[in-house]
């Protein structure tokens, strides 16, 4: 498979030095890199909500289902659900994931569906022109909060470890190749995989000298110690200026939604017979 | 029979539509029950009859009474001839009394089969042969049935006959919900999956297709709420499998972001909705027909759509099974428009599994790297493929797209969606018109004309040959059937437009399409119409 392979020809509409780029490339790198591993580039399948991330669904010459906003999650796991022989990944935007779509988040974590979701975390609303999101820095002024937000940004990594989450990351485009390969092993991961990447927006909020002077890769740490993991995840409150680790801060495995519903098929059935045998029972 | 919350009157009622379907009667069964677990007044009319029938008359015949409501709430519907059979603990006065709690303790039996000694008590005072409730028992009783046998034989025992039923030789038809038969429609149709969250009156069918997913090969989930459950479907939908979900008005609020999503990305699902009276929580176990202008305009911006108004289980099993297939073939949200009286009613159904018209074949696209999503077709209609097919892109957009899929604001391109998109309403509309879309009904020759939607359609035809009326009911509301609705009405003057609403949702629907009532019978109390308050309404209006 090609590069020109898993790009489409359309026309490019994000602002010069958005951090979608660095996503973008990423993503098609460690898909890149899944296909030599043997993924079928048939059954990738994109699933994006809307804002300036899910422009991905039009770039990225894979199947794709745009879907609206927040809704990303449930479509994701209804497609895996459908045919768990599909590879789903889900970008999402952070007002979408963390904001209009948060049930639906923590309830795939909850369900370990075996789905990739990363969420182009900017920490603000770019193409609805710079309102605040759940991880804008407390006192953030955007145009709906010219005063500043009066209450303190989520932390999406301890809400996916506390909902259940089996893979629980975090990147920054600020380091692509360091997120190409977060997101190679999250693709890996059997079951619900979560990458929170810390994006700069150029027009709204670039927040790229912070990413530059605080964020470090994880190094040490046991994957598989979630009190280690949610301590690590708790390090950076999405406000203060300190140290912002990247890097897999957790990783466990538990069956899957798909492997727990066992998939079923109308293969070999006839409607007919169930509909007699039920139509008898209740005479 | 009447009792509390908890007392197992649906299933007692249950039984004794089964007891007078065994004696070869058909049989309809209105449940009514506040939106309470334990307590309240629970009751269950059970109305047979040697024709189908759907709807109940005030006068009861039997009074199976657990407790004193039952008596003093339905005091007006007992008549001369009337047999009462009480809990003699319970209730005072009544022709039988039974010591229902001198009996279960006598036989160690739990409270919950108290039900089962009135039964017993009523086959013997309506001459009913043992024999027939041992069968019924057999065949329905899940739990303990030697118990509810010893305890159903105690309350015949004591009983004696006060007005016999007389047998007739017809053989038992299934008695069945509305919901099951939406259900056993959707299976009919090809269902590969069901998608819903629990809300009256569309529940029963969440719970009779997750009882029966393993039969039916389908498979059944409960998400966390009605927007995962929409689009959760239009997961299932894009990666080809038929997929259905189930709500009720409230819910279906949830689902409109997701319904236009299927409209505009041409995704095919089939959305049950089941009315009951709002607005907002209303009455959530009681009936209404008032979301008919909803389900046509849900969604923003402009696709074509199929709703549905089936009136009772054959109609339910037929249009189901329809709307999965219209819905496929034209890759549209189709909607089957219900409500509590049809879902949660039950009925004597004679399926007709064998003469359901298919739709046709779904079009499929060729795999290969010219496939095209949205590829302009003179019918509006793209070839359908689905993620994994090989060397191929399926790219679905809620966004205006190009042929492939492609996000676009191009204004050309723009409008030549839109027109697609109404091209394909058009075939719908073709589609629906070489369908049975108006059922008539009543005194077919009548030069008046009783117009109903959905569950009314019993009443109507019921009241429609007493006083002369021919039924006219689109079971297709959208695309309306104009032309087989205006044949239908050949003929007739007086139009009289009856429905459980207070605005006349249909009235206005009917003028949309140049068709004016003369008068119109509305009820909304969350009741539905008895054969006599009908009747009784349409004397004052059209005598």
């Amino acid at each position: 498979m090609t590069e020109q392979k898993l790009v489409t020809p359309a026309q490019n509409t994000w602002c010069p030095g958005c951090g979608n780029f660095v996503i973008q490339f990423a993503l098609r790198d460690a898909l890149r890199a899944a296909i030599e591993r043997g993924t079928d580039p048939d059954s990738i399948v994109l699933v994006t909500g809307i804002g300036c991330h899910a422009k991905m669904a039009d770039y990225l010459a894979v199947n794709s289902f745009y879907a609206i906003h927040g809704r990303t999650v449930p479509v994701a796991t209804g497609i895996k659900m459908a045919n768990p022989d599909l590879s789903v990944i889900c970008c999402a935007g952070d007002g979408d994931a963390y904001a209009e779509g948060l049930d639906h988040l923590v309830f795939s974590a909850k369900r370990n569906s075996d789905i990739t979701v990363i969420v182009h975390n900017n920490r603000v609303y770019g193409l609805t022109t710079g309102q605040y999101t759940p991880t804008s820095p407390y006192g953030f002024r955007g145009r709906s909060t010219p005063a500043g937000t009066v209450e303190p940004p989520l932390n999406p990594l301890a809400l996916m470890l506390s909902s259940g989450a089996t893979f629980v990351a975090r990147g920054c485009t600020r380091r692509k190749k360091d997120l190409e390969g977060i997101f190679s092993e999250a693709m890996e991961h059997r079951g619900f995989a979560f990458v929170d990447v810390l994006q700069v927006c150029a027009t709204y909020f670039n927040a790229a000298d912070v990413y530059d002077r605080f964020v470090y890769p994880l190094e040490g740490h046991d994957t598989g110690d979630f009190a280690a993991a949610f301590r690590k995840a708790r390090e950076w409150d999405y406000t203060s200026e300190g140290p912002i680790a990247t890097g897999i801060f957790y990783r466990a495995s538990r069956p899957t939604l798909e492997e727990t519903m066992k998939p079923v098929s109308r293969a070999g059935k006839v409607p007919a017979e169930t509909i007699a045998k039920i139509l008898e029972a209740r005479k | 029979m009447g009792g509390k919350a908890g007392d197992g009157i649906n299933s007692a009622g249950y039984l004794v539509a089964q007891i007078l379907s065994h004696a070869g009667y058909r049989v309809y069964m209105y449940f009514d029950y506040p939106s309470l677990i334990k307590g309240g007044h629970n009751f269950a009319i059970v109305r047979a009859s040697p024709e189908r029938k759907g709807a109940v008359r005030e006068a009861v015949d039997f009074v199976l009474a657990l407790n004193q409501d039952t008596l003093d709430l339905h005091r007006w519907r007992i008549r001369e001839g009337t047999v009462t059979i009480c809990d003699g603990w319970q209730v005072k006065g009544g022709d039988v009394r039974v010591p229902v709690p001198d009996i279960l303790r006598e036989e160690g039996a739990p409270p919950v089969m108290g039900n089962s000694c009135l039964i017993g008590a009523f086959a013997r005072a309506a001459g009913i042969r043992w024999e027939i409730l041992a069968e019924v028992f057999a065949r329905h009783v899940r739990k303990g049935l030697e118990m509810n046998l010893k305890v159903a034989r105690r309350g015949y025992e004591l009983s004696r006959e006060y007005r016999a039923i007389r047998e007739l030789d017809a053989r038992p038809a299934p008695i069945i919900s509305g919901n099951e038969a939406i259900g056993l429609g959707l299976i009919h149709g090809g269902l590969d999956a069901y998608v819903a969250y629990p809300m009256t009156p569309t529940s029963n069918l969440l719970h009779f297709l997750a009882e029966n997913a393993g039969d039916a090969g389908i498979t059944v989930f409960h998400p966390e709420n009605e927007i995962a459950v929409m689009l959760m479907a239009l997961g299932f939908a894009y990666a080809g499998k038929r997929t259905a979900v189930g709500t009720s008005g409230g819910g279906f609020c949830l689902m409109t972001e997701g319904l236009s999503l299927s409209g505009g990305a041409e995704i095919p699902v089939v959305v049950v909705l089941g009315q009951r009276p709002g607005p907002s929580t209303g009455m959530p176990t009681y009936t209404a027909q008032s979301d008919l202008h909803f389900a046509l305009h849900a969604g923003q911006g402009e696709f074509p759509r199929l709703v549905v108004a089936p009136g009772d289980p054959m109609q339910a099993f037929t249009w189901s099974s329809l709307s999965l297939d219209l819905a496929w073939k034209y890759q549209v949200p189709a909607i089957v428009l219900c409500d509590k009286t049809l879902c949660e009613g039950y009925y004597s159904a004679d399926i007709p599994a064998g003469d359901v018209p298919r739709a046709g074949g779904v079009k499929a696209g060729e795999p290969g790297p010219g496939y095209k999503r949205y590829l302009l077709t003179e019918d509006g209609v793209s070839p359908l493929l689905f993620p994994g097919a090989p060397g191929t892109l399926v790219k679905v957009n809620s966004y205006t797209h190009d042929e492939a899929g492609i996000t676009t604001e191009d204004p050309t391109v723009a409008a030549l969606m839109a027109e697609k998109r109404a091209r394909k309403g058009k075939a719908l509309e073709a589609a629906v018109a070489e369908l049975p879309a108006v059922f008539t009904g009543g005194t077919k020759d009548a030069e008046r004309a009783l117009v109903c939607w959905g569950s009314t359609v019993s009443a109507c035809c019921e009241v429609g040959r007493e006083r002369n009326f021919r039924v006219v009911q689109p079971v297709v509301l959208s695309p309306f059937p104009r032309e087989q609705f205006l044949a239908a009405l050949g003929g007739t003057g007086d139009l009289v437009v009856v429905e459980e609403n207070s605005c006349g949702q249909l009235e206005m629907l009917l003028a949309r399409h140049g068709v004016r009532a003369t008068a119109s019978v509305r009820k909304y109390d969350g009741r539905p119409f008895s054969v006599d308050e009908l009747s009784r309404r349409l004397g004052e209006v059209a005598p």
